[in-house]
């Protein structure tokens, strides 16, 4: 089972992470529409941490006994049997807030509607998410963990 | 081949099935309901009435859920008795189902206090989908409302019954609505919320009487406040509370307290019988003793594990403790824990508080451990502080970071993030 995995000692606190996590999730999927025209604009679903001189990205970690999966109140959040990810079904979503109460990593947060919730899709369908594809500095790498 | 029987089909009897599942694929599964179609979500109850989902969305296991999970599926049927010597269970219909491993699921009832008129037409409460639109299908001709009870289930019905276009008028006996998972701040920073959208709080006061239309007595035309005020309504909501189903084990070897007395394996006291949800009282953690935590996420979690050891699979229930997040009038709140403690001298509160962004913070710590956690709109750094919380943390050494605005996991001690998290 491949995850993402953060590489603090290689993170530059760059933030373009952040940057093209946004422009995946938009409709255009161009940066430049995506920032300046998309209103609202999607939210990055991963998140830079900033704690000179530490810094690292923090996204969902898809976790094996997934804490929001358990805890959600629609049926929104659930396990993917094929990939094993965790998977947020915008649709259902009530928009209640419990998975952000009980996610260890932070790694849950409210999309730009403040309706619903947003999280990592693992850019779903893409090869590579787009946070490990661009990140210049091998700081957010694809591994093979065991399941 | 195991024989495994569910009485209750709601959270923790849906996440019963789904553990079971996952250990035993062959076992033969009843799981026994009294509604029709119990796989949907009750706390979306209030999000039917204001008109923000349907039922399709409601359902939060899908329609071939009991097919798919290969389960007798006695819906529409009810429990009411218990041979537990012959390991058989009493439907009202006659019939007789025969377990080895009973799961006891069947949740909770609203509590309604002896109320002189609760009896007209127009008095309802508010915990399942036939409660939601049975008062749907009364809002075209209703105006006003007087909900009682300024808890949860009060607030969520009143957000909904407002979207409506009702004129609300909510009654608490307390000085403060949410006053079991806000303090004063907080619960004022919501009523201010709920007062700008039009509804007119009553606290420190309950109703003593309903009362009949000029017209038709037989239907709800007002209330009459402990005070002796009158205020009209159409429609009067009881949401003081839910207390624990237990009828099913009156007078078996079960033992039960408020409700039915768990181990941190979900087993009752007796053998082969588990209990989960909100009829039972499991391991709270910060109280450190067995208390009722209705809620949701927990009944998940309880069943899961009630599962999981009646299939036999070994699995230790963490506990629980008061958690819950509210979405109401707009506002996103978390609260876990002891938020508001009862002496607040033995214990260091940090609070944070912007007036502005109504954003307000507070934790509660006990011996440098954190116990409590409110949050009002800057949430989204919620789990960490409740695993912080989980895990007993001594935060002594990065306190003043917790209530930052950008606290995150960076802000944690390296050692203690390589200890808590398996990577960052």
């Amino acid at each position: 089972m491949k995850r993402i995995v953060a590489k603090e000692e290689f993170c530059i606190g760059c933030g373009l992470c952040e940057v093209y996590c946004t422009v995946q999730h938009s409709q255009s999927k161009d940066i430049i529409k995506a920032y300046n025209r998309e209103n609202p604009r999607p939210i990055s679903r991963v998140r830079r941490e900033v704690n000179k001189p530490v810094s690292f990205a923090v996204q969902c970690k898809h976790c094996e006994d997934a804490p929001c999966v358990v805890a959600c109140l629609s049926g929104a959040m659930k396990r993917d049997e094929s990939t094993g990810l965790v998977l947020h079904d915008a649709e259902k979503c009530m928009g209640c807030w419990t998975c952000i109460m009980v996610c260890p990593y932070g790694a849950i947060k409210m999309d730009a509607s403040s309706k619903v919730v947003s999280k990592c899709d693992f850019c779903f369908g893409l090869e590579m998410p787009a946070c490990v594809a661009n990140c210049p500095n091998g700081a957010l790498v694809l591994m093979e963990v065991k399941p | 081949m195991a024989k495994y029987v569910i009485v209750g089909a709601s959270a923790a009897g849906i996440s019963a099935v789904e553990a079971i599942r996952e250990v035993d694929p062959v076992g033969t599964v009843t799981v026994i309901s009294e509604e029709l179609c119990p796989q949907y979500s009750r706390p979306m109850i209030s999000d039917l009435v204001s008109g923000k989902a349907d039922f399709k969305k409601m359902l939060c296991r899908d329609s071939q859920f009991w097919v798919k999970n290969n389960v007798e599926a006695l819906t529409g049927q009810k429990a009411v008795s218990l041979n537990l010597k012959e390991k058989y269970v009493v439907l009202e219909n006659g019939n007789c189902v025969s377990f080895e491993k009973l799961l006891i699921a069947t949740g909770g009832k609203p509590f309604v206090p002896k109320i002189e008129g609760a009896e007209k037409n127009g008095v309802f409460t508010f915990t399942k989908l036939a409660d939601a639109e049975r008062l749907s299908a009364m809002l075209e001709k209703a105006q006003n409302a007087v909900v009682v009870g300024g808890g949860l289930i009060g607030v969520s019905v009143t957000e909904a019954l407002v979207k409506r276009g009702l004129k609300v008028t909510l009654v608490e006996l307390q000085d403060k609505i949410l006053s079991l998972i806000l303090d004063a701040t907080a619960s004022e920073i919501v009523a201010d919320l709920m007062e700008i959208a039009g509804v007119t709080i009553v606290t420190g006061q309950s109703v003593q009487r309903i009362l009949g239309k000029p017209e038709d007595e037989s239907s709800v035309g007002g209330v009459v406040l402990t005070n002796g005020e009158e205020v009209q309504c159409d429609i009067v909501i009881i949401a003081i509370g839910v207390v624990p189903r237990t009828e099913l084990v009156s007078g078996t070897d079960v033992k039960t307290n408020r409700g039915i007395l768990v181990d941190r394996f979900m087993r009752t006291s007796a053998p082969d019988v588990y209990a989960s949800g909100d009829v039972a009282e499991a391991y709270d953690f910060v109280y450190g003793e067995n208390r009722l935590l209705p809620l949701w996420p927990l009944a998940q979690l309880e069943g899961k594990v009630a599962g999981y050891n009646m299939a036999g699979k070994k699995a230790e229930y963490p506990g629980g403790t008061v958690m819950s997040s509210l979405k109401y009038f707009g506002i996103p709140i978390i609260s876990i824990g002891l938020v508001n403690p009862k002496n607040p001298h033995d214990y260091e509160i940090l609070t944070c508080y912007d007036p502005t962004r109504r954003v307000y913070k507070k934790l509660v710590l006990k011996g440098n451990a954190i116990v409590g956690i409110l949050l009002l709109n800057d949430i989204e750094r919620a789990g960490i502080m409740f695993n912080l919380m989980k895990n007993r943390v001594n935060v002594k050494k990065f306190k003043q970071a917790l209530l930052s605005d950008n606290f995150g996991l960076a802000t944690l001690p390296p050692s203690l993030r390589k200890t808590l998290y398996l990577e960052v």
